[in-house]
């Protein structure tokens, strides 16, 4: 039997393809890298599937690439040495949603919009944390790798959720980590040896993860967002130092864009939610007052007369962020990812803008404020797909963005190839040491998402 | 070919897939064949690859480019301002396609027995109006209105019953209408659909011609398909008519007719027709007229209106089955999410939807649990 036809029996055949026009759309994500070779997509359904399949590829030392929404816009999931795009849809089970220590077991191909859809319909005061990414996007690829959303700054990252897992590893053995390996609950991460971390933000080098218990909220009665402007850039890391000290917040973002004018200000946005109309009223009362205090109240201002086009931007969840990230019109977008301490944010805001000139962009921004430690600073670059320039001068500007991110001490967050490069260069040698040892250990052939992480 | 200054704008995000609450996919060949390939996003950039030269006319691109059923569901679902524009895109893509003349077998035997005979069943003309033999509907001759019937419920044997039922109402309310019998041809809507455009051109100036020459300018079909491109298509190249679907006139007229039905008790659950909702808007008048049947309990399937589940049989693929069927074929899905609902009986307002639910209650072994009756038929059995 060939490749092929050995995995048309372990899967059968409606769920594997070499077909020319399946390869080319998984050969390409919606970001600036150019197309690379696919071999074969396969879709499993099953954990043993997925099982058989890994063990064929390892024997015949065949790369296997995993794929949940395939959205991280860098080609995370686009393979630099052929073989198997791993497609995980298919397994979509919501196996179990414990209302009580609320949590949400879910297999690797399930979709934040169908959890979202499932909390909606059968647990309503349940929510989980949802990113601005399009809603097929997995909650396991975005959990993977380190994703976060409307409640992490209350919360944490998405990786921060998660309780558990179930992985097959590249030599085919399957575990379960967290408390399901004592136990029948997914209720807990620990406290025994912390091996989630193994394969959370190594870009799925480490095996396949095929079931996640992710931690859900209780989902507040009320919602809210209050805004404030500013064209103060120095004052910003206080702004956010006051406003996260606060602890009041559920979501908190900044955003700019040049064009149109007005929009080309400061925005810090506020999301507050509560379970009672009183507490929301402290909430808003609490957030108005700071504004009117920070810099004896000239620093920031808060927007009256919110459009209400913009309110329902900021409070859904999720938004429609795609049409936003197109502002070129051309289908293409990527954004480099930095995740900074807040007193870099001055240096970077301008650097950023200095980029976009250089390349003839308009700046835009959308940076999510991570718990009270940290921000997710983005540099957004909308492309047309149509024109290979403007494909090029996006993934120049990429590439400055994150050499600046490097050079001020922020990490790179969801790099392509080449950043990853730029980040295994800079990186202490002993860690990176450790980190192709663990590989090496955990993937002796070299068979998962080779070119990623790799130690020179 | 048309619209390739807009292809390379698909982001491939997939709000298309999807419905509003984002619950289910909705597109059926996407949730039938799960590859990427097979998304509305998916044959965006394969339609731009192929254009570019990327890749070629192969089995598998056909079998992607035509088994979309045209159902608009990504229509109504892409965020994006060319939204409007999919369903069209798609047509193009195979207008291009077929002016290379490589198109799948089913589809050259449908395109060719509708350029020999003026209808797929490979019949004669004259058959077309035997449906309405022994009833009293009279062929057109100055009617307020024309019924037109077209290939399905003129051929078909269910369709037949449908169209029966129809005209059976439609005389029972007093609406003054007639057919054309043999002088009907085919709408030519799927063919429009399939690429065939200089076919569908003939078929619509001929039609055109015909309701011109007998002045003809109310026209009720039976069919949403033939409804879809005598309300949208026909107007565009000049047809002075105004268009109904029956149910529109029925639900109109209901109050006519309610004195004379009776008590007819059932849980009655109705599949909104892609060309009849998401195409034209047309959601609440089958559904007020099934409400207003006394002992009829309407319930709605949890995917319903604009978030409907096409049957499978839009675009063409009622004749060319290249979506084909088995258990993750969208009349299965729509079967179950029928049976969801608790309802015994599934209300259709088209004959080809009939069907092709018909054959999947046969095919899952649930004729015990649920039967498929169009809205006509319903009103029939009511009426005793
Ligand atoms: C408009 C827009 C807005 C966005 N906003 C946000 C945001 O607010 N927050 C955010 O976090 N992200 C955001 N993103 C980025 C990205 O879309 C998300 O992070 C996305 O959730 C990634 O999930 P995915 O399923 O697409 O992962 P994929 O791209 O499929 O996978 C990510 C990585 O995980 C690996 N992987 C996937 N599944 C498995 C598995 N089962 N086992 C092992 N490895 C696996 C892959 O190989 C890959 O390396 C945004 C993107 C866009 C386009
Ligand atoms: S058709 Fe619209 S919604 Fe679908 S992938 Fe393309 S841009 Fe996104
Ligand atoms: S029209 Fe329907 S079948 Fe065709 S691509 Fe759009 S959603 Fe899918």
């Amino acid at each position: 039997m060939n490749i092929y036809e050995s995995l048309c029996d372990i899967i059968g055949g409606d769920y594997v393809s070499r077909q020319a026009e399946d390869l080319y759309i998984y050969s390409r994500d919606s970001g600036t890298q150019p197309p690379r070779h696919v071999d074969y997509v396969v879709m499993p359904k099953t954990v043993e599937e997925v099982r058989h399949i890994l063990m064929l590829a390892n024997r015949e030392r065949i790369p296997v690439t995993p794929l949940g929404g395939g959205f991280t816009l860098s080609a995370l999931v686009v393979p630099h040495k052929g073989g198997i795009v791993m497609d995980m849809k298919r397994m979509d089970r919501i196996i179990e949603i414990n209302e009580l220590s609320r949590y949400a077991l879910i297999e690797a191909g399930v979709s934040q919009a169908a959890l979202r859809a499932y909390l909606k319909k059968h647990h309503p005061r349940l929510q989980h944390s949802t990113p601005e990414a399009p809603p097929t996007v997995t909650i396991v690829g975005n959990a993977l790798i380190q994703g976060h959303g409307h409640l992490t700054p209350r919360y944490g990252l998405h990786s921060d959720m998660i309780n558990g897992m179930e992985v097959v590893l590249p030599t085919g053995e399957i575990c379960k980590l967290g408390s399901s390996a004592l136990s029948p609950s997914w209720y807990a991460r620990g406290p025994i040896p912390d091996l989630p971390g193994l394969f959370i933000g190594w870009f799925g080098t480490t095996g396949v993860v095929t079931k996640l218990s992710m931690k859900l909220y209780p989902r507040p009665h009320y919602r809210e967002v209050l805004v404030f402007s500013s064209d103060d850039i120095d004052a910003i890391p206080e702004v956010i130092f006051e406003t996260t000290q606060l602890d009041l917040l559920e979501d908190f973002f900044l955003i700019m864009q040049e064009k149109p004018d007005w929009m080309n200000h400061i925005f810090y946005v506020v999301i507050l939610s509560a379970h009672f109309e009183e507490e929301l009223a402290m909430k808003m009362r609490a957030f108005t007052n700071l504004c009117n205090k920070t810099g004896n109240g000239n620093t920031i201002k808060v927007v009256k007369d919110l459009h209400p086009a913009l309110r329902t931007r900021f409070l859904d969840v999720p938004p429609k962020a795609a049409v936003a990230a197109d502002f070129r019109k051309g289908g293409g977008f990527q954004y480099s990812a930095a995740i900074l301490p807040f007193d870099k944010v001055p240096a970077i805001w301008r650097k950023g803008i200095e980029i976009a000139h250089k390349h003839d962009m308009i700046a835009s921004y959308v940076h999510q404020v991570l718990t009270c430690h940290s921000i997710m600073f983005s540099f957004n670059y909308s492309f047309n797909r149509a024109d290979n320039n403007d494909i090029e001068a996006a993934r120049q500007a990429i590439d400055e963005s994150n050499r600046f991110t490097l050079d001020i001490g922020g990490m790179i967050w969801k790099g392509e190839a080449d950043a990853q490069k730029l980040v295994m260069e800079k990186m202490d040698p002993g860690t990176a040491n450790l980190i192709r040892k663990i590989k090496k250990t955990m993937d002796p052939n070299g068979i998962m998402n080779p070119g990623n992480w790799e130690v020179s | 070919m048309k619209y390739d200054d807009i292809l390379h704008r698909c982001f491939r995000c997939g709000y298309c897939k999807l419905t509003d609450d984002y619950e289910d996919f909705n597109c059926p060949p996407y949730r039938k064949y799960r590859f990427e390939s097979f998304s509305p996003g998916g044959r965006m950039w394969l339609i731009r690859a192929w254009q570019q030269g990327d890749i070629q006319i192969t089995e598998r691109f056909q079998k992607i480019l035509y088994s979309c059923t045209m159902c608009a569901n990504c229509v109504e679902h892409c965020i994006f301002p060319f939204s409007d524009d999919l369903a069209n895109i798609f047509i193009a893509a195979r207008e291009a396609v077929t002016e290379e003349g490589i198109i799948p077998p089913t589809v050259r035997d449908y395109l060719k027995s509708i350029h020999a005979y003026g209808n797929p069943y490979k019949e004669p003309a004259e058959l077309r109006g035997a449906w309405a033999d022994g009833s009293p509907v009279p062929v057109y001759d100055g009617h307020e209105y024309l019924l037109y019937i077209g290939c399905v419920g003129s051929y078909d044997e269910r369709g037949q019953l449908i169209a029966r039922a129809v005209a059976n109402i439609l005389c029972k309310i007093d609406v003054t209408f007639g057919i054309l019998g043999e002088e009907e041809i085919c709408d030519g809507n799927e063919v429009r659909a399939l690429g065939e455009t200089w076919l569908f051109d003939r078929l619509a100036r001929k039609n055109i011609e015909r309701f011109k020459a007998r002045n003809i300018k109310k026209i009720i079909t039976l069919d949403p398909h033939a409804y879809n491109t005598f309300a949208g298509d026909y107007k565009n190249l000049g047809a002075d008519i105004e268009v109904h679907h029956y149910t529109q006139i029925l639900a109109d007229r209901m109050d006519s007719l309610i004195p004379s039905l009776k008590e007819c008790t059932a849980t009655v659950t109705y599949h909104d027709p892609c060309y009849l909702g998401r195409h034209n808007g047309l959601y609440e008048e089958p559904r007020s007229i099934l409400a207003a049947l006394p002992g009829i309990t309407l319930v709605d399937m949890a995917s319903n209106r604009r978030n409907a589940l096409c049957c499978g049989g839009g675009g063409g693929n009622f004749f060319s089955d290249v979506l084909g069927g088995g258990r993750e074929s969208p009349a299965k899905i729509r079967i179950d999410q029928a049976l969801d609902t608790g309802a015994r009986i599934i209300a259709v307002a088209c004959p080809q939807c009939a069907k092709m639910l018909e054959d999947a209650i046969k095919a899952e072994d649930r004729e015990d649990r649920l039967e498929v009756a169009d809205i006509a038929e319903i009103i029939e059995r009511c009426l005793g």
